[in-house]
C-alpha cells in the first residue's frame, strides 16, 4: 500500500507539485498522463527522493517518511522500496548487464555475489537477454539497455516500481520490445506508477489513469472511462491532441 | 669539440642502473600515496564536506602555489628544527612525503574534474537503488572517473619519476645523485648526465606501454 499526502515540490518560486494526494493499492498499475512540464516526472522522482520534496508524507509499504525532515537514512529506506526505471536507461556504464542487475542486491541488500548473479541470470532470462549477460551497456541497443534497466528494477523486488517515460528516448524500432516486457511485469501484478506518452499502452496495462496538469492531479479513473468519457475539459483537450 | 668517452659511459651504465630500483620505488610509493590522498580530497571537494572542503582548498592552493624544491627543503631541513620528532626523518622519506603532498594537490584537481565528468545519470541510478554516497563513489563513480583521469594521472606519474631526482638535494644517492657523484670524480659531466637523461627517458617510454594497456583495460566497458 502506497500513500502520498500533500506532496509539494518547488523549484524556486515555481510550484511543480502542488500538494499531491495519492493512494495506490498493492498490485495496482497506475499510469500518469498529461502535457509536458506538468510535474509527472517530478512526481516519480520525488517519490524516490531523486528530487527532495519540500513537503509531504510518503508511505511505501512499511516505510513512512515526512519529506520535510527526511534524513539520509530515511531517504535510502524509501529508495529501497521504490525501484526506478529511467527514461535514458541510466545503466551503470562500468558494469555488464548481469552486474547492472546484481549491483543493488550486492551493495544495498548485502547478498553474496554468487546468489546475486544467480538471481540476475534468472532475470536476464525473463527479459530475454541471457546471451548479453557479459555485455557492457555501450554495446547494447537502446531497447536492450532499457530491458536491462527494467531488469535492474525487477531485481530490487520493490513495493513500487516507478517508470519514467520508458520509451521516450528509444528509436521507434525498439519501443515494442520494451512495452511488451513492461506489460509482462504489469501482468505479474507489480505495483507500478508509470509516466508515459504511449496512450494505447497506458490503456492496456493500467488499472487507473491519472491526468496531471499544473502540478495537480486533475482527474483520475479507470482507463476505459478516462479515455472515452473524461469529465474535465483539460483532460478532454489533451486526449484530443494525442489520440 | 672533444670526442665522447664511450668506454667511460658503457662502464657507467651498470653503476647507474643499480639506482633505478630506488628511483622507481620512491616514485611508486609517492604515486600510490598521492593517488589515495588526491581521491579523498577530490571526494571532499565534490561532496562539499563542511570544514574539510575549506581545508582541502587551502592545502591544494599551497602545494600547487609553491615550488617542489622549496617544499622538500622545508620538510627535510626546516620542519625538524621546529618539531624535534622529525629529526629522525631520512632523505628518502622526506622526498616521498614531499612528492606525495605536492602531486596529490595537482591530482586532486584532475580527479575532481573526472568525477564531475561522470554523467549525472550514473549518480541518480546509484542513488535510486539505495546506495550510500561512499558505495556510489566506490562502485560506480570512481571507476568511471578513473577512465577519464587515467591519461592525466599517468602524466603526473611521469612527472613524479623525474622529480625524484630532486631527492639528491636532500643528500639521497638515487639515480641523479649517483650520476652527480660519478661525474664529480671523473670530471666527465657530459657523459654522466647524458647517460642519466637517457635512463630517465627509457623508463618514461616504458611507462607509456603500461599506459596504453591501462587505458585499454579501463576503456573495455566503453568499446562498442
Amino acid at each position: 500500500m502506497i500513500s502520498v499526502k500533500g506532496l509539494t515540490k518547488r523549484f524556486g518560486t515555481n510550484t511543480v507539485l502542488d500538494a499531491i494526494d495519492l493512494e495506490i493499492e498493492a498490485g495496482e498499475r497506475v499510469a500518469v498522463i498529461g502535457p509536458s512540464g506538468t510535474g509527472k516526472s517530478t512526481l516519480l522522482r520525488s517519490l524516490n527522493f531523486l528530487e527532495k520534496p519540500d513537503e509531504g508524507l510518503i508511505t511505501v509499504g512499511p516505510v513512512r517518511v515526512d519529506a520535510k525532515t527526511a534524513s539520509a537514512d530515511e531517504q535510502r529506506a524509501i529508495r529501497r522500496q521504490t525501484s526506478f526505471v529511467f527514461q535514458n536507461y541510466a545503466l551503470f556504464a562500468n558494469k555488464t548487464a548481469r552486474d547492472n542487475i546484481a549491483e543493488g542486491l550486492i551493495t544495498v541488500r548485502g547478498w553474496d555475489k554468487a546468489k546475486a548473479h544467480a538471481r540476475a541470470d534468472e532475470i536476464l532470462s525473463t527479459i530475454g537477454l541471457t546471451e548479453k549477460a557479459d555485455s557492457y551497456p555501450a554495446s547494447l541497443s537502446g531497447g536492450q539497455q532499457q530491458r536491462v534497466g527494467i531488469g535492474r528494477a525487477m531485481a530490487a523486488d520493490a513495493e513500487l516500481m516507478l517508470i519514467d517515460e520508458p520509451t521516450s528516448a528509444l528509436d521507434p524500432e525498439w519501443i515494442d520490445e520494451v512495452l511488451q516486457l513492461l506489460k509482462r511485469v504489469a501482468d505479474a501484478r507489480q505495483t507500478m506508477l508509470i509516466v508515459t506518452h504511449e496512450m494505447q499502452f497506458a490503456r492496456d496495462i493500467s488499472d487507473r489513469v491519472l491526468f496531471m496538469d499544473g502540478g495537480r492531479i486533475v482527474e483520475q479513473g479507470p482507463p476505459e472511462v478516462m479515455f472515452t468519457k473524461p469529465k474535465d475539459p483539460r483532460t478532454a483537450a489533451f486526449l484530443r491532441k494525442v489520440l | 669539440m672533444r670526442p665522447l668517452d664511450l668506454d667511460y659511459m658503457l662502464g657507467l651504465v651498470p653503476v647507474l642502473l643499480k639506482y633505478v630500483p630506488l628511483t622507481l620505488a620512491m616514485a611508486s610509493v609517492a604515486m600510490v600515496c598521492a593517488l589515495a590522498l588526491a581521491s579523498l580530497m577530490a571526494i571532499v571537494r565534490v561532496t562539499r564536506v563542511p570544514l574539510l572542503d575549506g581545508f582541502t582548498q587551502v592545502f591544494i592552493s599551497f602545494f600547487r602555489g609553491t615550488p617542489l624544491l622549496v617544499q622538500l627543503f622545508l620538510f627535510y631541513y626546516g620542519l625538524p628544527q621546529v618539531f624535534s620528532f622529525l629529526t629522525a626523518i631520512n632523505g628518502v622519506t622526506a622526498a616521498i612525503m614531499g612528492l606525495t603532498l605536492h602531486f596529490s594537490a595537482y591530482m586532486a584537481e584532475s580527479i575532481r574534474a573526472a568525477i564531475i565528468g561522470v554523467d549525472r545519470s550514473q549518480w541518480e541510478a546509484s542513488l535510486s537503488v539505495g546506495m550510500t554516497t561512499p558505495q556510489m563513489m566506490r562502485r560506480i563513480i570512481l571507476p568511471q572517473a578513473a577512465r577519464i583521469a587515467a591519461p592525466t594521472l599517468v602524466n603526473y606519474f611521469v612527472d613524479i619519476i623525474k622529480s625524484t631526482s630532486l631527492a639528491f638535494t636532500l643528500g639521497v644517492t638515487e639515480l641523479m645523485g649517483a650520476a652527480q657523484k660519478e661525474a664529480a670524480g671523473s670530471f666527465l659531466y657530459f657523459e654522466a648526465f647524458i647517460l642519466v637523461a637517457l635512463i630517465y627517458w627509457v623508463i618514461v617510454e616504458a611507462l607509456t606501454v603500461v599506459q596504453r594497456q591501462l587505458e585499454a583495460r579501463l576503456g573495455k566497458a566503453h568499446a562498442r
